[in-house]
């Protein structure tokens, strides 16, 4: 049983903390004294029936103006997988929250209302989705029961988004018609829609395969160096790190970067336990036949599959501040492990997100998406975030406040 | 990898690692509960063979279970390493404090003040803790590297994003970092993994025998800190607890559960959630665990 975790995009107009509440709720999954507070909540507001939205509106403010602002995680299972979903605001002046949600998830589901079809915002977040590298969507085409269950208007949005689908880099988009205020094709298929042949949310949601990169070239960034000073352990030293994408097997012929220096890999240990080999996503502590000087942050890579280098980039950058960028200053660039100082040399174009275009700019605000070209202080040994994520992601910090200020996506 | 507590283990221990790496004096809030208890069991697993490069540290309420302290006690020698202790009654001295009036007096919100007293003395930058997000609405919210300011406080709305697993720890002299490594562990999650590992507890978690008064439906243990009154109805019953906080405000849960097994059926099969069953001063106001996060509390 592993775990799947998704975003769910879309506004309260169009049913999303509905969505979230019916997906918890239906799958036993909300405690009867957390519905005692909702019941609670619900009276002063509605007529009896549980607001199944105010579950995911955890923070006072949110609950006195009925949005998300922050991302909520939250968590439920069925005896095939377990799920976390972040929930993320709808408004665009949440973008960054949204982008923050996508960055983790593997699936992305998109609310659409079947009275209002496919609009700015569902073009918005597919957009978000797609940038982020999520792979897999769900357009959940929701409130049919507001529009009497209709096969017709199900088709037109789908293949409304359809037609769209080229800009997106998803490998895989479903169409499902549910409405989540009443339950239909959520957890079972629904009575109301016999012309539609695919599956419910749920049970899409406990197969639908994950994308590994077990099989990309192998990435491993020193975490943390593991000496101990007592006398028993004198000669352990261990390179304690994750598996950022590929394998790594005892026997493996490395080379250290920046250093250069080749060596090879004659230990590997998980959890204490000496293992074979180590895989994407494992944290291992890697041994290695050399005595050799290395430090957080340093690469160890195959010498056959050796990553880019370099001191000059293009990459996505995404505004989360609201200080706009300024490009006289210097900026911290967090690349996993290794931290470096960076400057924004220039600034090539923002996506409109709405509009699906670049377009030329002058500056880098708040929730804004560009592409820019930067320049470090030291190489950075990094590849496209397309071909490896794990190794083509950072975050900017501002150096005097310390704000996570921006993500970077390397092209 | 297929197993999410393997999923949930890794990224524990990265979490783990990354304070050690970020942070010049980190330290590891241990409460005696099976959630702080977990986090032990990981950083063995993030460390060893070398020692943790951060002390533990436990507020010592002065209204805890005997046999949280003796187990405390017993997992420290084992594990030979630092411990610090914080005394909430030396803070009520210090700050004229009281603590909360009533039948059942909670000191919870009084711990806050040991904290931060215990992070100024000892210039800690980061405090490891266990809270998961699935315990309550305003964790759900929480980051796994939470600011806070000089005063310890909480501010919701301006945390920072956090990408993919990126964590950044930069803060300003005098902040601090609360850590969160279990934050997508939901007590089930915990539970499973302590029997996956044979990770062992105090005995408070298996059922056994114990003189309670029952208050509105909740079955509160007769201790030097609580004495029956004479309208109380008194019960000798078989119990067990399935949070560990203070004597005073922690109530027990009537169960025959003593393997992990059996608490694993009866945790999937209750319609209560952890808290809800559990504590007796979270239920005050629907904010409350919000509030006393933004106060300092972790």
């Amino acid at each position: 049983m592993n775990t799947l975790k998704f975003i769910t995009a879309g506004n309260v107009d169009d049913g999303k903390s509905t969505l979230i509440g019916r997906l918890l709720y239906d799958s036993n999954s909300i405690h009867t004294d957390q519905l005692g507070i909702l019941q609670k909540q619900t009276k002063a507001s509605q007529n009896g029936e549980i607001d199944l939205s105010l579950i995911t509106d955890g923070l006072r403010a949110e609950r006195e103006q009925g949005i998300t602002i922050d991302v909520a995680y939250k968590y439920f299972s069925t005896d095939k997988r377990k799920f976390i979903i972040a929930d993320a605001p709808g408004h665009e002046q949440y973008t960054r929250n949204m982008i923050t949600g996508a960055s983790n998830a593997d699936l992305i589901i998109l609310l659409v209302d079947a009275r209002k079809g496919i609009t700015e915002q569902t073009k918005r977040h597919a957009s978000i989705g797609s940038l982020m590298g999520i792979k897999k969507a769900v357009v959940a085409i929701n409130k049919m029961d507001l529009v009497n269950f209709s096969q017709n208007i199900f088709e037109e949005i789908k293949q409304d988004f359809e037609e769209k689908r080229v800009e997106l880099n998803y490998d895989e988009i479903i169409y499902i018609p549910v409405s989540a205020l009443q339950g239909d094709n959520i957890v079972e298929k629904s009575e109301n829609t016999p012309w539609y042949t695919g599956e419910a949310i749920l049970p899409y949601l406990e197969k639908v395969e994950l994308s590994t990169n077990v099989q990309s070239l192998a990435r491993f960034q020193v975490q943390w160096v593991i000496r101990p000073k007592d006398d028993a352990f004198h000669d352990y030293r261990g390179y304690a790190g994750l598996v950022l994408s590929g394998s790594y097997q005892v026997g493996d012929k490395v080379k250290i970067l920046p250093t250069g220096i080749e060596t090879e890999v004659i230990k590997i240990e998980r959890h204490q336990r000496e293992v074979e080999k180590a895989q994407a996503g494992e944290n291992v502590v890697l041994h290695l036949k050399e005595n050799i000087d290395i430090s957080r942050g340093d690469s160890i890579v195959k010498v056959s599959e050796t990553p880019q280098e370099a001191n000059q980039l293009k990459t996505w950058l995404c505004w989360f501040d609201n200080t706009p960028l300024n490009l006289a200053k210097t900026y911290l660039l967090q690349h996993r492990f290794k931290t470096v100082r960076v400057k924004i040399q220039s600034i090539e174009q923002k996506w409109n997100i709405n509009e699906w275009q670049f377009s030329p700019t002058e500056e880098v605000r708040l929730n804004d998406i560009t592409q820019v070209n930067i320049k470090t202080n030291q190489t950075l040994f990094f590849d496209a975030f397309k071909e490896i994520p794990q190794n083509g992601s950072a975050i900017l910090i501002d150096e005097t406040t310390f704000n996570t200020v921006g993500a970077c996506m390397f092209l | 990898m297929n197993d999410y507590l393997e999923q949930l283990e890794d990224e524990a221990i990265y979490i783990l690692r990354e304070t050690a790496a970020q942070f010049e004096r980190p330290a590891l809030l241990f409460s005696g509960g099976k959630d702080s208890i977990v986090l032990i069991h990981l950083a063995l697993k993030a460390f060893r063979p070398a020692k943790f490069p951060f002390p533990l540290v436990h507020i010592d309420t002065g209204h805890n279970f005997p046999e949280a302290l003796a187990f405390r006690d017993k997992l420290v020698a084992e594990i030979d390493e630092k411990l610090i202790v914080g005394y909430v009654e030396d803070s009520m001295k210090k700050y004229s404090l009281k603590e909360t009036q009533g039948r059942f007096p909670s000191r919870n919100a009084l711990q806050t003040y040991t904290l931060l007293d215990v992070i100024q003395a000892n210039e800690f930058d980061a405090c490891i803790g266990g809270a998961r997000r699935d315990e309550e609405k305003a964790r759900a919210k929480e980051r796994i590297f939470s600011v806070r300011d000089d005063f310890g406080q909480w501010e919701p709305k301006l945390q920072r994003p956090e990408l993919w697993n990126i964590l950044n720890g930069k803060i300003h002299k005098g902040h601090n970092v609360r850590v969160f490594p279990i934050s997508n562990w939901t007590e089930l999650d915990v539970w499973n993994y302590i029997k996956k590992h044979k990770i062992e507890l105090p005995n408070l978690y298996f059922s056994h025998e114990r003189d309670c008064i029952v208050h509105q439906d909740k079955l509160v243990a007769i201790s030097d800190f609580i004495q029956p009154l004479p309208t109380d109805i008194v019960v000798n019953e078989k119990v067990r607890y399935r949070t560990v906080g203070d004597m005073t405000c922690t109530a027990a849960v009537p169960s025959t559960a003593s393997t992990i097994d059996e608490i694993i059926a009866e945790i999937i099969e209750t319609s209560i959630s952890e808290r809800g069953q559990t504590r007796l001063d979270d239920q005050l106001s629907e904010a409350a665990m919000e509030d006393r996060k933004k106060q300092g509390y972790f």
